[in-house]
C-alpha cells in the first residue's frame, strides 16, 4: 500500500446534500408506480423483464415437444412453430436479457455503486420504464392480433418477414417493429440516465478505477447499446415503411403467390448490414454486465481481490469496441465478397483475446482462493464453464470455411445458447442470489437455491450439448418437422427427445425460483446489511433495503478499490471501500 | 456502411481521448486513500444535462450516419432514378440558419443577463424552426403534386424518410424550447435558465450541422466530393 500523508486526508469534510436535489414521492402512486428512484424502477424492470420471459420460456416448451415428438402435438403446427421460434428469441434477447441486465441490475446498482443518490434524471429514468412496459405490452398484443406474431425468425429478414406466407404478414410483423421502435426509445431514455451517472454522480473519492467491475460492464454495455440500437431503429422503420407504404428499401423485385409484387429493386443484404451492425454489439450489450456481474460474484465468494482489474477494465472496453467491426460474421452465406469474410474473420477471432484474458483472471482470482460454494458462486462458475464453451464454438462458426457447412444447422442454435442463453441467465441467476438480500433485506432459500442450480447447470448441458452434434449431422435449425432424410439417422429422433425431456425439466426448475423469490420476500432468512462480507459500496448503506436517497444525511467517501478482500493485517477478511485508512477518521463515516 | 464506420471512429477517437484522461493505468490496489484523486474525482465540473445532451447527440449522430449508410448502398442499385429537389428547400435551409443563429443570439444575451434579448432570441428561434417544419410540408406537398410520391422510387422513399425523421428531431427540440421559453417568461432566475438555453442552442446547431450534411447528401455534392476526392487518391 502507498501511505498517504495523513495531512492531505485528515480533513475532508461531509458531503451532505441539500434536502431540495432530492426527489421526494408524495403519495402511494409515485412512491410504488409512478416512482422515480432507480431503486423501485430497477424492481419493475425486473419483474416485467421476468413475466415476458416466462412467456418465452413457454415457447421454447412447444418448441421442444414439437421438435421432439413431432406429429404427437396437434396445436403446434408448422406456422405456429414458426412464430414459436420468432417470438422466444425476440423476448429472449431484448426484451428480457437486456432489459434485465441494463435496466434491471443496471437501474439498481449503478447509483449504488458509485455512490450516488439516485440517477441523474429520474424522471426520464421513470418514462424510460413506461416506455418499454408499453413496448412490452404492444409485443404481446401480437399473440392476440389476427394472423397472431410473425414467423420471420427473430432476425425479421426481409423479403420473407412482409411476403404472404410468412405467418404474422399482417399485424404481427407490424406490432413486432413497432414494439422494438418503442423498445429503443424507452433503452434511450432509460441509457442517458446509467452513462451521465457512472459519469457525473460519482461519489468523492470513486476513481473510475475504483469502480466495481459490474458497473465498468453496464457503462460499457450501455454506451454500445446506445450507440448500436438506432441501427435496429433504422432497420425496423425502414421495414415498416416497406410493410406499410409499400416503399422498396429492402424489398427486391419478386413474384409473390404467382403475381408480380409492387415492390421492386430493394436490397436485403441492406437490411442485413443494417440487423447485424446492431447484431453483433447486442451480443456483447449482453455479455459485458454478466462478466462484470461475475468478477464481483468470484472475487466476493473466494474472498479474493480480483486477479488482473486493470486488464479486465481494458478488456471491457477493447471488446466494446471490437464489437462494431464483426457484424459480417454473421452474414458469411449471404454471398459477400470472400475478402470481406476474411476482414470479418480476423477481427472476430482478436476479439477472443480480450475475452479470453477476462476468463484467465477469473480462474487465476479463483486459484487459492477460499471458495466458498454459496449459490452466486456455484451461478458464477457455471456462467465461466459455459461461457467457454460456447466461446470455443464461436472460434469454429467464426471462421468462413467452417462457417458455411455450419450455418443454419443445430450448431449454430446450440453455440449461441450457449454463449449468450445459457451464459447471461448464469450471470442474471447469480446476480439476483447475491443482491436479493440487499433489494428485499432477506435471503434467498439455499437449499431451493441449490436444487436451481443443479438442475439448470446439468439440464442445460443435456439440452445443449448434443444439439452440437446434431447440428454437425446437419440437421437444419428452423424446420418445425425434419421429415425422412438420408443423413439424419433414427437415433438423432431418440436423442431430440431426450433433450425435449430435459428442457421440460430445466423450465420447471426455473418455477422453483419463482415460488423460491415469493417465499423468501417474506420467509426468508434476515440478511441484515451486509451477509457476503462484500466490498462495494451497495453493502454498506446505513439501511436494508437502502432508503430514500440510499444514502444518510452524508455520501459516502470512497478510500480504495472495490477488492480489498483477505489483506493481509487487516482485522476481517474484507475492507469495505468507505473505510477509511487507519489513522483517518472521515466526519460522520457511517461504521 | 463507410458512413457509420467513419462515424464509429469519431466516437471511438473521442471516447479514447477522454479514457486517456482518466488514469486507466493507475493501480487501484497499491492506492490507498482519497488523496491521490482529487484530481478528476468527480467526474468534470460540466453540468449533467449537458454531458447527457452530449450522449444524445452521439445517438441521434448514430441515428444518421447509419441512414447516410443506407443511402449510400441504396443509391448504387438500377432503379434509384433521382427527384428534382424543390427550390423551397433552400428557402428552408436558410430559416433553418436564421433559427440557429437565433438562439446563438438568445444564449449571447442569457450569458450577459439580458432578459428581454433572451427571451427574443427565443421566440424568433421557435417561430422560424415552426416556419422551417411548414416549409418542409410543402416541400412534401409539391413532391406530391408533380407525382413524386413516397413509394415510388427508393430516392422518394429516402428523401421522406430523412426530411420526416430530422423534422421529429426539430419537434423534439420545440418542446425542450418551449418549456425553456414558458421558464423565462415566468422569471426564473437566470442561473437556472442559462443552462437551458444553452443546451436548446447546442442542439439546434447539431441539427442544422445534421441538415447541412443531408442535403448534400441529396443533392449529390457529398457524393461528387467523395469522388473527388477517390480521384486525388488514386
Amino acid at each position: 500500500m502507498v501511505d498517504i500523508p495523513l495531512d492531505q486526508v485528515a480533513g475532508i469534510p461531509p458531503a451532505e446534500v441539500g434536502e431540495v436535489e432530492l426527489y421526494h414521492p408524495r403519495s402511494w402512486w409515485t412512491r410504488y408506480v409512478f416512482s422515480q428512484d432507480a431503486k423501485v424502477i430497477a424492481v419493475q424492470y425486473s419483474i416485467t423483464a421476468m413475466s415476458i420471459g416466462m412467456v418465452a420460456l413457454v415457447l421454447s416448451w412447444m418448441m421442444r415437444l414439437q421438435l421432439g415428438f413431432p406429429g404427437t402435438f396437434s396445436f403446434i403446427d408448422a406456422n405456429q412453430y414458426l412464430q414459436f421460434i420468432t417470438m422466444h428469441g425476440m423476448i429472449m434477447v431484448i426484451y428480457l436479457l437486456t432489459a434485465l441486465f441494463l435496466g434491471g441490475f443496471g437501474n439498481y446498482l449503478i447509483p449504488l455503486m458509485v455512490g450516488a443518490r439516485d440517477m441523474v434524471f429520474p424522471y426520464v429514468n421513470m418514462l424510460s420504464y413506461w416506455v418499454y412496459l408499453l413496448a412490452v405490452l404492444v409485443l404481446a398484443a401480437t399473440f392476440f392480433v389476427p394472423g397472431g406474431p410473425t414467423g420471420a425468425g427473430w432476425t425479421l429478414y426481409p423479403p420473407q418477414a412482409i411476403l404472404s406466407g410468412t405467418p404474422g404478414q399482417d399485424w404481427g410483423i407490424v406490432f413486432m417493429l413497432a414494439s422494438l421502435i418503442l423498445f429503443i426509445i424507452g433503452f434511450t431514455m432509460g441509457g442517458l440516465n446509467y452513462v451521465v451517472t457512472v459519469l457525473q454522480a460519482r461519489t468523492r473519492g470513486m476513481t473510475l478505477m475504483r469502480l466495481p467491475l459490474t458497473v465498468w460492464g453496464i457503462f460499457t454495455a450501455t454506451v454500445m447499446a446506445l450507440l448500436a440500437f438506432p441501427a435496429l431503429f433504422v432497420a425496423s422503420v425502414m421495414l415498416l415503411l416497406d410493410r406499410l407504404l409499400g416503399t422498396s428499401f429492402f424489398m427486391p423485385t419478386l413474384v409473390e403467390m404467382g403475381q408480380l409484387s409492387k415492390y421492386g429493386g430493394g436490397s436485403p443484404i441492406l437490411f442485413q448490414h443494417l440487423f447485424w451492425f446492431f447484431g453483433h454489439p447486442e451480443v456483447y450489450i449482453v455479455a459485458l454486465p454478466a462478466f462484470g456481474i461475475i468478477s464481483d460474484l468470484i472475487s466476493t465468494h473466494a474472498r479474493k481481490n480480483i486477479f488482473g482489474y486493470r486488464m479486465m477494465v481494458w478488456a471491457i472496453v477493447a471488446i466494446g469496441a471490437l464489437s462494431f467491426v464483426v457484424w459480417a460474421h454473421h452474414m458469411y452465406v449471404s454471398g459477400m465478397h470472400p475478402y470481406f469474410g476474411f476482414f470479418f474473420a480476423t477481427t472476430t477471432l482478436i476479439i477472443a483475446i480480450p475475452t479470453a484474458i477476462k476468463v484467465y483472471n477469473w480462474v487465476l482470482t479463483l486459484w487459492r482462493g477460499d471458495i466458498h460454494l454459496t449459490v452466486p458462486m456455484l451461478f458464477a462458475l457455471g456462467f465461466i464453464v459455459t461461457f467457454v464453451n460456447g466461446g470455443l464454438t464461436g472460434l469454429f462458426l467464426g471462421n468462413v470455411v467452417v462457417d458455411v457447412p455450419l450455418s443454419d444447422t443445430m450448431f449454430v442454435v446450440a453455440h449461441f445458447h450457449m454463449v449468450m442463453g445459457i451464459a447471461p441467465i448464469m450471470a442474471v441467476f447469480g446476480g439476483i442470489y447475491h443482491w436479493y438480500p440487499k433489494v428485499t433485506g432477506r435471503m434467498l432459500n439455499d437449499v431451493l437455491g441449490k436444487f436451481h442450480f443443479w438442475v439448470t447447470f446439468i439440464g442445460a448441458y443435456a439440452v445443449f450439448f448434443p444439439m452440437h452434434y446434431l447440428g454437425l449431422l446437419g440437421m437444419p435449425r428452423r424446420y418445425h418437422d425434419i421429415g425422412e432424410t438420408s443423413f439424419v439417422p433414427a437415433s438423432a429422433h431418440d436423442l431430440n427427445a431426450f433433450m425435449s425431456v430435459a428442457a421440460l425439466i430445466v423450465g420447471f426448475a426455473q418455477l422453483v425460483f419463482l415460488f423460491n423469490l415469493v417465499w423468501s420476500l417474506f420467509k426468508g432468512k434476515e440478511a441484515g446489511g451486509n451477509p457476503w462480507g462484500a466490498t462495494s459500496l451497495e453493502w454498506q448503506t446505513p439501511e436494508t433495503p437502502p432508503g430514500h436517497g440510499n444514502w444518510g444525511k452524508e455520501l459516502p467517501i470512497v478510500y480504495r478499490w472495490a477488492y480489498d478482500y483477505s489483506v493481509p493485517g487487516a482485522a476481517r477478511d474484507f475492507v469495505p471501500q468507505n473505510e477509511p485508512p487507519s489513522g483517518v477518521v472521515a466526519q460522520g463515516a457511517h461504521p | 456502411m463507410s458512413a457509420i464506420i467513419l462515424f464509429m471512429a469519431t466516437i471511438a477517437a473521442i471516447a479514447g481521448w477522454w479514457l486517456s484522461q482518466q488514469r486507466l493505468a493507475a493501480k487501484p490496489w497499491l492506492e490507498e486513500g482519497v488523496a491521490v484523486d482529487f484530481r478528476g474525482e468527480r467526474g468534470s465540473s460540466v453540468p449533467p444535462a449537458k454531458i447527457g445532451l452530449g450522449v444524445f447527440l452521439a445517438v441521434v449522430g448514430s441515428l444518421f450516419a447509419l441512414l447516410i449508410s443506407a443511402y449510400s448502398m441504396r443509391n448504387t442499385m438500377v432503379d434509384w432514378r433521382e427527384l428534382p429537389l424543390p427550390k423551397l428547400l433552400w428557402i428552408n435551409t436558410g430559416v433553418l440558419i436564421i433559427s440557429s443563429a437565433a438562439l446563438q443570439w438568445s444564449l449571447m444575451a442569457a450569458r450577459r443577463s439580458d432578459d428581454e434579448a433572451m427571451l427574443v432570441g427565443l421566440l424568433v428561434g421557435g417561430a422560424s424552426a415552426v416556419t422551417f417544419l411548414a416549409g418542409q410540408l410543402v416541400v412534401w406537398q409539391q413532391l406530391n403534386v408533380a407525382g413524386y410520391v413516397v413509394a415510388s422510387n427508393p430516392a422518394n422513399s429516402f428523401f421522406y424518410l430523412i426530411t420526416a425523421l430530422h423534422g421529429l428531431h426539430l419537434i423534439g427540440g420545440l418542446v425542450a424550447l418551449g418549456r425553456t421559453s414558458a421558464k423565462v417568461w415566468r422569471g426564473a432566475p437566470m442561473v437556472r435558465v442559462r443552462l437551458s438555453v444553452e443546451l436548446c442552442a447546442i442542439y439546434w446547431h447539431f441539427l442544422l450541422l445534421v441538415w447541412l450534411v443531408l442535403l448534400g447528401l441529396l443533392t449529390g455534392w457529398t457524393e461528387n466530393f467523395v469522388n473527388i476526392c477517390r480521384q486525388l487518391l488514386t
